[in-house]
């Protein structure tokens, strides 16, 4: 139970990872590959603040705006010098990858005495409970922490998811999906369609920034190897997410996103109890994305790029 | 209204497929004037069109609308003057997105786009009514993504949405080319209303020479890309197809005559 407890709160958490590769792949229709390392520049981030002290919400946001820098830097790669956006993706993460190590000034940075928000939550949930440390949940014995941990994340990502929602139905995130979906026809109604991308990979970067800043305060530590394959199993979420809700509607893709997430961590979950080697785990992501890309078409259905 | 001057461009220049597509072209229309440009294929019409949309940067001259001088405009800026609707229905529409949004996109052609809902009450029912007369039963489908719609039902949609700010410049670009006879039809009567009625300034190229000979108050013919013909107020009115079809054959014949001494020449010299 704890470990489904534990999968689900991963999940959520990497939910703002899946919310910000939809944007790119979706959206823009762009392979940004800059997300393995915008995750881990997150993390990093946010560790070196919570380590000096700072607090926790601000050194979420930190993350966040640091996602948003390393997103820019790519559209900006792509729309002001032309370079195809797969490329822009690879320079920004591999420049990425030296950022992160300077950031943290080492591989890998524990967080077991910092406050961070994970701390906050413990904190708060054993006040609330009076010290019990565990909690009865239709019979099921549970960890306090890891129930409080599940209840607070869901809290947040509903609150950002439809944040993320609104701000898809206004005037300006309106023509950001038309940017993605008809550049031609946005420019003649007035978009500025290279700043449009510009905008719409630094938010999508920032909230992958922001999922490695939750992730590395719930695991307890940021390291530099955390992003590798993370754009593969963002996009894993992504498919499983469309393949539950379709595509049309956006607030159900949306939700999508976030329900491919969890269901992925589930999966995996279940996949390593199983007795799954971890190693082979980002050769069977791949190997999942692939199928889900190629078994649409062989199934003789179209379905929309 | 606009003011083209002197204006040329060369695609692919200094390379084979070198095609010079516009030479030194004067253009000036008056505010509320619809001018229609004809020509055959490779005759420049159409990058006259996208030279004003801003599509891409002309090698020479200087294109002013409006009294402000827009040739170092981007094309997104040039789009808060000027309305646009392409010949590829799918061009000028985002089929995924609803009818309301598409309209709400064009709500704001050249104006901030802020943080406010797209789709407000208010504008709900302006967009209802405005729907309503293109007459195509499309104001009970607003939701529905625009994709789902014919060729005839998108076009005159983007038709609306390029005019719904009153454009200082309407740009059609054989909007109807790839429409079957009895949509072209439609969309052509709602052009013609729309122009008329908000008294619009109008280029619109086009194919078909029966549009050319009964729409417009002015009609200008080009070939290899310059402007050859301009005709205008009564003598635009006498114009008839035939008409038009004998300055092609012209043009035709006069094209034959090069060719054919191209080829004297190269019998003598080569």
């Amino acid at each position: 139970m704890t470990l489904v407890v534990g999968a689900w709160t991963i999940g959520l958490i990497l939910s703002f990872l899946a919310l910000g590769v939809f944007i790119s792949f979706r959206i823009f229709h762009f392979p940004d590959i800059t997300v393995d390392g915008s995750i881990t520049l997150g993390a990093s981030l946010a560790a070196v603040l919570l380590i000096a002290g700072t607090n926790p919400l601000l050194a979420s946001a930190a993350a966040f705006c640091g996602g948003l820098a390393a997103g820019a830097t790519t559209g900006v790669l792509h729309t002001k010098f032309r370079i195809n956006p797969l490329l822009s993706g690879i320079l920004v993460m591999t420049a990425l990858y030296s950022v992160n190590l300077h950031v943290m000034g080492q591989s890998n940075v524990p967080l077991l005495s910092a406050v961070t928000l994970t701390s906050d939550v413990e904190r708060i949930a054993s006040a609330l409970l009076d010290g019990r440390t565990t909690l009865d949940v239709a019979g099921w014995e549970l960890p306090a922490r890891d129930a409080a941990l599940l209840v607070v994340t869901f809290g947040t990502v509903v609150l950002l998811v439809a944040a993320v929602y609104a701000f898809f139905r206004t005037n300006l995130g309106t023509a950001m999906r038309a940017t993605g979906e008809n550049p031609q026809m946005s420019q003649a109604l007035g978009v500025n369609v290279g700043n449009m991308t510009i905008a719409g990979l630094a938010l999508a970067n920032g909230l992958v920034a922001l999922a490695g800043a939750l992730l590395a305060q719930y695991q307890g530590f940021a390291d530099v190897q955390m992003g590798i394959g993370m754009v593969v199993w963002g996009l894993a979420s992504v498919i499983i997410g469309e393949t539950l809700v379709g595509t049309q509607q956006l607030g159900l893709v949306i939700g999508g996103a976030v329900m491919g997430s969890v269901l992925f961590r589930l999966l995996v979950a279940i996949a390593l109890r199983a007795g799954l080697d971890p190693n082979d785990l980002k050769l069977l992501t791949a190997a999942f994305v692939f199928a889900a890309l190629i078994l649409p078409g062989l199934l003789g259905r179209r379905v929309r790029a | 209204m606009l003011e083209v001057r002197g204006i040329a461009k060369t695609f692919n220049a200094g390379t084979p497929n070198e095609i010079r597509a516009l030479h030194d072209v004067d253009l000036t229309l008056d505010a509320g004037t619809f001018t229609i440009v004809i020509g055959g294929n490779g005759s420049g019409k159409s990058t006259l069109l996208n030279a004003v949309a801003g599509s891409f940067a002309v090698d020479a001259g200087s294109i002013r609308l409006g009294g402000r001088d827009i040739t170092a405009w981007p094309e997104h800026r040039r789009a808060a003057l000027i309305g646009r609707v392409f010949q590829n229905p799918l061009s000028g529409t985002a089929a995924d997105m609803s009818i309301a949004e598409n309209l709400a996109l064009a709500s704001r052609r050249g104006r901030r786009r802020g943080l406010g809902w797209a789709l407000s009450g208010a504008f709900r029912r302006a967009m209802r009514e405005r729907v309503r007369r293109l007459a195509m039963g499309l104001e009970d489908r607003l939701d529905n993504p625009i994709g789902t719609l014919s060729g005839g039902q998108r076009q005159a949609l983007t038709l609306l949405m390029a005019t719904w700010r009153e454009p200082r410049l309407l740009l059609l670009d054989e909007h109807t080319a790839a429409l079957d006879p009895r949509s072209a039809d439609q969309v052509i009567r709602l052009s013609e209303e729309v122009i008329s009625r908000e008294r619009l300034t109008t280029l619109m190229v086009t194919h078909s020479m029966h549009q050319a000979a009964s729409l417009g108050d002015r009609l200008i013919m080009m070939y290899r890309g310059r402007i050859i013909h301009d005709f205008r107020g009564a003598e635009k009115r006498r114009l008839r197809v035939d008409d038009l079809l004998a300055r092609f054959e012209e043009v035709r014949r006069g094209e034959q005559l090069d060719e054919s001494a191209a080829e004297l020449l190269r019998r003598a010299y080569v």
